[in-house]
């Protein structure tokens, strides 16, 4: 049995611990929100928060967090996160919305560690992140536009 | 194109360290570390360094001992996604070396690799485009070796969690050849007759 | 392969892709009634229950809310926003209150007005052929509203005005939508519809937030591969390592060993575990050994496939296009351009891998996935169930991209799921669920294709021009062949070089259909993929050969007021056309019409170590109407972003049958750092709306290779752009 604590509330598990937590969230927990894009962490699209940083969640084994704090899309909370979903609704970031979960997830971490990040920062801590369909002008206008929100 | 960025960034690496290297040459030609135990000559000692270099040319140590972004595979190709350094050597915000590598171990499912402290070795640990004497060198100097000396060096090879995952790197990546054991003996030889490195 | 009413097809291309005309007569208000009403919330037991089948377009709520279902799959591209706009601004209904849904497979509402009977989402048609219906619908419920607010408030109806879902009368009196609904269902449909005035208008031609943000901003949003059922098995194929294999003996001894799998089928696509969840699923998969049969499967690499593409290239292929005498043309050229351009098959890989949920119902099944075809889909998964389209059930959900991979004219993902759920003799709801290797190794890609021309010029003019295309058709052999395949000769292959809108009097287009078993789909903008590439790659070429600025030389040939012109000129003008460009910089310009479009862009790029930057594209659009300038900007931009990654990297190649790539990452998209700065700017016109899906795409090559030759002087050819920058 294992247990994990994700969005502030703790499940006991019965699952294997190299269970990758993408699965455990999305078939054991019918937590959809965090997606599957690559499997490898190629892509970012299962970007979960493992003690408030990006963590991908299919290259995750379950076993190594236990005792963690798990944040998913659904549990989302404080004034980045909502600063970011805010931004990302002003400019209609999204077109498939895939990714989008990910890529909020990874601009969050961002901002958390970078109040006021470049273009340069932006390039490099969202380089894992992929959108196919190519939202990057807006993702990178709503990350300035979710700092600017909370200076 | 990536291939051609890789080339020129490769280029530019080695460029600097020639002059780097030739520099070191000259300063460090007497920093030899204190010797480790047993004994070993002079020749032994550069014997032992041609072996120890056979590993460290290997993907599994030259992919992180890197300048600014990590490489990635058999085939050293530039990691992809594009990771920095940044200040601490785990990246930088947002794309931090934990958000894909585990500490506990390689991935069984998605095959990223993983192990404890897994990280880009400090910049002044750079193997990128230095010669084997060039980084013979820089491994027996404790301000470019982590401040290790000669039997911490040991245990580095023979102990370090990080190092050993060289050997069982998982899926799809060539494991070091030699035996941990029989490296770790050949670094001790080295150190024992005296941290000699070729020119 | 499918064959499958092809009578039910409109038989010309043009009203397939084009045929606006068709929409109003096609629609026939009169057969449904154009709204109904929700149940009010679950477990509200004095909830009125649904009192129509909802096969209509509109369901309008007792809170005002107003469901728009979708007959277009939404995929990124906006359609749900746009359709509902249409409705709205009719309908006058409050924008806070607009949702949607998609609709169910029922061809006799929900067809493409463009595909005859079909149902079906592509050629970036479906603002086009909703256009007119779409606002019928709303006006149609408005004329409903009113008629039952006049007989309650016993007034005129013409005294009464709606505006934002709310109905008034001058006297005082007043009605939210939601407070009439009833009443206004009892109404007749009118017969004659008057629609608004364009002054009039509200919504369209406005920013309006897209419906469809809430959801995937929270994590809220269901897509296919989020749907669940009870009980449901997650199914994984191991599928034959060359197309055109197939499994022989299997062993499955270990892969039943691991915990949660539960079954392992045999099936005509490979082998198919399933198991309770997506990651036994995935290991159960691992632990099989299956000896693939490959004697008929395709064994070469890239490069034999590419001689013989150049082998065929050579010889008189199918005519394509004919004006004058091109031959002979050529013969009095003063100077003769040749060029070869070879584009390399691409997947599509959309974020969401194709995925389904199928179960089977006592004569037939029902399909929870991001259909785009639903016509072929049904139909293909009733051959395999023996039983009849009307039996399948199709559910769309939202997916994550496609760009062309879901509108398939095979149903793969669908056939497959079928078959499964048969296997098993549908003891449980089953999910398939494809991986990222599957999807970039599975196939369906935008053809391999050479090009090869000759172009003649004398006196700085283009005498004539000669030009050989080499591709496996799309089409043939799909439901569509009997459509846009004409003498052998596949639209979707020479569409943009053939019929090109560029005034030259001696031109010859020739095709050569490859033979592979390589399966090819469209990819987001189909044969303009490569062509748009191959004709303005050489225009800039030819322009300056003859001496000539690459935007005076391409108007020159253009027609006098050509929507074409029109474009080339606002993105000349945006972009500042001709200005000083720092050392090691340079623009180029390219246009490109496509799907009742038209975009012009001028790219801007610098040379940097090891490549180029591609630091911003200004884009001109000519959409006709644009019903929501915002979508069509981010239809734009997202092409862009989408096309980056064929320009710099992406391609699938074969050693000995086998597919190189497997993951994102040898198969890399576009990431941030790669995006340029895009500005788009639209035409202001009065012609009816096309579509903005794809006509973003095809300019965006030629634009970027013609403003690396004038950083550098280095020529890029065929894509992707690789190779030293240098010239």
């Amino acid at each position: 049995m294992i247990t994990l604590n994700i969005n502030g509330q703790n499940h006991d598990l019965d699952v294997e611990p190299e269970m990758p937590l993408l699965w455990v969230l999305r078939d054991r927990l019918n937590m959809t929100g965090t997606k599957f894009g690559c499997g490898v962490a190629q892509c970012g699209a299962c970007t979960v928060h493992v003690d408030g940083e990006s963590r991908r969640s299919c290259s995750t084994m379950v076993g190594d967090v236990v005792g963690s704090e798990i944040t998913t899309i659904e549990g989302l909370d404080g004034k980045v996160a909502k600063a970011v979903q805010t931004a990302w609704q002003k400019l209609d970031v999204v077109q498939c919305g895939y990714c989008q979960s990910g890529q909020i997830m990874s601009a969050i971490a961002l901002l958390s560690m970078i109040e006021k990040p470049t273009d340069a920062d932006i390039d490099a801590g969202m380089e894992g992140n992929i959108c196919r369909c190519g939202t990057y002008q807006r993702i990178r206008a709503a990350i300035h536009e979710a700092a600017k929100s909370l200076a | 194109m990536r291939f051609a960025q890789i080339c020129l960034r490769q280029f530019a690496v080695i460029s600097l360290s020639v002059v780097f290297g030739t520099a070191l040459l000259f300063w460090q030609a007497s920093n030899n570390l204190s010797h480790g135990e047993g004994t070993a000559s002079a020749a032994d000692s550069l014997k032992a360094w041609d072996k120890i270099a056979t590993v460290l040319e290997n993907p599994r140590c030259l992919n992180c001992h890197q300048v600014n972004s990590p490489l990635q595979g058999d085939e050293r190709r530039l990691h992809v996604p594009l990771v920095v350094r940044g200040e601490d050597n785990l990246g930088v915000p947002g794309m931090r070396c934990t958000t894909c590598h585990s500490q506990t171990g390689n991935n069984p499912t998605s095959s990223v690799p993983g192990a404890p402290h897994w990280s880009l070795a400090p910049l002044e640990m750079n193997w990128q485009g230095l010669s084997p004497g060039d980084i013979c060198r820089q491994l027996r100097d404790p301000k470019k070796n982590g401040n290790r000396n000669a039997e911490k060096l040991v245990t580095h090879f023979a102990e370090d969690e990080l190092v050993g995952w060289g050997w069982t790197p998982g899926k799809g990546r060539m494991p070091v050849a030699m035996p941990r054991a029989e490296l770790t003996e050949h670094v001790k030889t080295w150190l024992a007759g005296g941290s000699e490195c070729p020119k | 392969m499918l064959k499958m009413r092809q009578a039910d097809m409109p038989t010309s291309r043009r009203a397939f892709l084009k045929g606006a005309a068709v929409a109003s007569a096609t629609f026939v208000l009169g057969t449904f009634v154009p709204f109904g009403r929700f149940a009010l919330a679950e477990g509200d037991a004095a909830a009125p229950k649904p009192v129509i089948d909802p096969n209509f377009f509109l369901r309008i709520d007792s809170d005002d809310t107003v469901t728009v279902l979708l007959k277009h799959l939404e995929m990124g591209q906006g359609v749900s926003t746009g359709l509902s706009t249409l409705v709205a601004e009719e309908l006058d209904a409050d924008w806070s209150k607009m949702r949607f849904d998609h609709g169910p497979n029922n061809p006799k509402v929900f067809n493409n007005l463009f595909f005859g009977s079909y149902i079906g989402t592509g050629g970036s048609t479906s603002m086009a052929n909703s256009w007119t219906q779409m606002r019928q619908v709303g006006a149609a419920a408005r004329a409903m509203f009113v008629a039952a607010a006049a007989k309650q408030w016993n007034v005129p109806a013409a005294e009464i005005t709606v505006e934002n879902s709310v109905l008034k009368h001058p006297s005082g009196k007043s009605a939210r939508l939601g407070e009439l609904v009833e009443a206004a269902m009892k109404e007749p449909v009118p017969q004659e519809i008057k629609l608004k005035e364009p002054k009039d208008w509200k919504y369209i031609g406005q920013k309006l937030p897209r419906l469809d943000t809430p959801g995937k901003t929270t994590g809220k949003a269901i897509f296919a591969l989020d749907f669940r059922r009870p009980n449901m098995l997650v199914a994984m194929v191991a599928r034959p390592p060359r197309f055109g294999g197939t499994a022989g003996k299997v062993d499955d001894a270990a892969a039943r060993k691991i915990a949660g799998v539960v079954d392992v089928v045999q099936i005509p696509s490979g082998v198919a575990v399933l198991a309770k969840d997506t990651w036994a699923a995935m290991r159960g998969r691992e632990a099989l050994t299956i000896d693939w049969q490959l004697d008929k499967s395709e064994g070469r690499s890239s490069d034999e496939m590419l001689a013989e593409y150049r082998d065929l290239a050579g010889k008189p292929g199918l005519k394509a296009d004919r004006r004058g005498d091109a031959a002979a043309a050529l013969g009095n050229a003063s100077d003769v351009h040749e060029a070869e351009f070879v584009f390399p098959f691409l997947a599509h890989a959309p974020m969401e891998p194709m995925n389904c949920v199928i179960e089977l119902t006592k004569d037939g099944a029902e399909i929870w996935g991001g259909s785009q075809f639903q016509s072929i889909d049904d139909y293909a998964v009733s051959q395999v169930l023996g039983t009849t389209p009307d039996k399948i059930k199709i559910h769309t959900l939202l997916s994550g991209g496609s760009f062309g991979r879901r509108a398939n004219a095979f149903a793969d993902w669908a056939v497959e799921a079928a078959h499964i759920a048969k296997a098993i003799g549908g003891k449980a709801p089953v999910q398939l669920v494809w991986t990222r290797e599957d999807d970039i190794k599975g196939g369906l890609y935008r053809p391999m294709v050479l090009h090869k021309l000759k172009a003649g010029l004398k006196d700085g003019r283009i005498t004539g021009w000669q030009h050989a295309i080499v591709a496996k058709s799309i089409l043939v052999g799909t439901p569509f062949e009997g459509m846009m395949v004409k003498d052998g000769v596949d639209a979707t292959t020479v569409e943009g070089v053939a019929e090109t809108p560029y005034q030259i009097e001696n031109f010859a287009v020739d095709v050569h259909n490859a033979k592979t078993e390589v399966p090819v789909l469209w990819w987001r903008s189909v044969g303009h993929s490569h062509t748009a590439h191959v004709m303005e790659t050489t225009m800039d070429e030819l322009a300056g050969k003859a001496g000539q600025d690459p935007l005076a030389f391409r108007l020159s040939y253009l027609k006098e007021g050509a929507r074409e012109a029109g474009v080339l000129k606002l993105a000349a003008e945006k972009a500042g056309w001709g200005k000083e460009m720092p050392a090691g910089t340079g623009q180029g310009i390219a246009m490109h019409h496509s799907f009742g479009s038209y975009v012009g862009m001028v790219a801007e790029v610098a040379a940097q170590e090891g490549g180029f930057k591609v630091s911003r594209i200004v884009a001109a659009v000519d959409v006709g109407i644009a019903i929501n300038p915002d979508v069509i900007a981010a239809q734009v931009e997202g092409a862009i972003g989408f096309a980056m990654s064929a320009i710099l990297r992406n391609r699938i190649t074969f050693k000995d049958g086998v597919v190189e790539q497997g993951n994102f990452d040898d198969y890399e998209p576009t990431r941030m750092k790669e995006m340029p700065v895009v500005e788009v700017h639209l035409v202001t016109s009065a012609e009816p709306p096309s579509g903005i899906g794809e006509p973003g795409l095809p300019p965006l090559a030629p634009a970027i290779g013609n403003a690396i030759f004038a950083a550098t002087g280095k020529r890029f050819r065929s894509l992707p752009f690789q190779g030293p920058i240098s010239a």
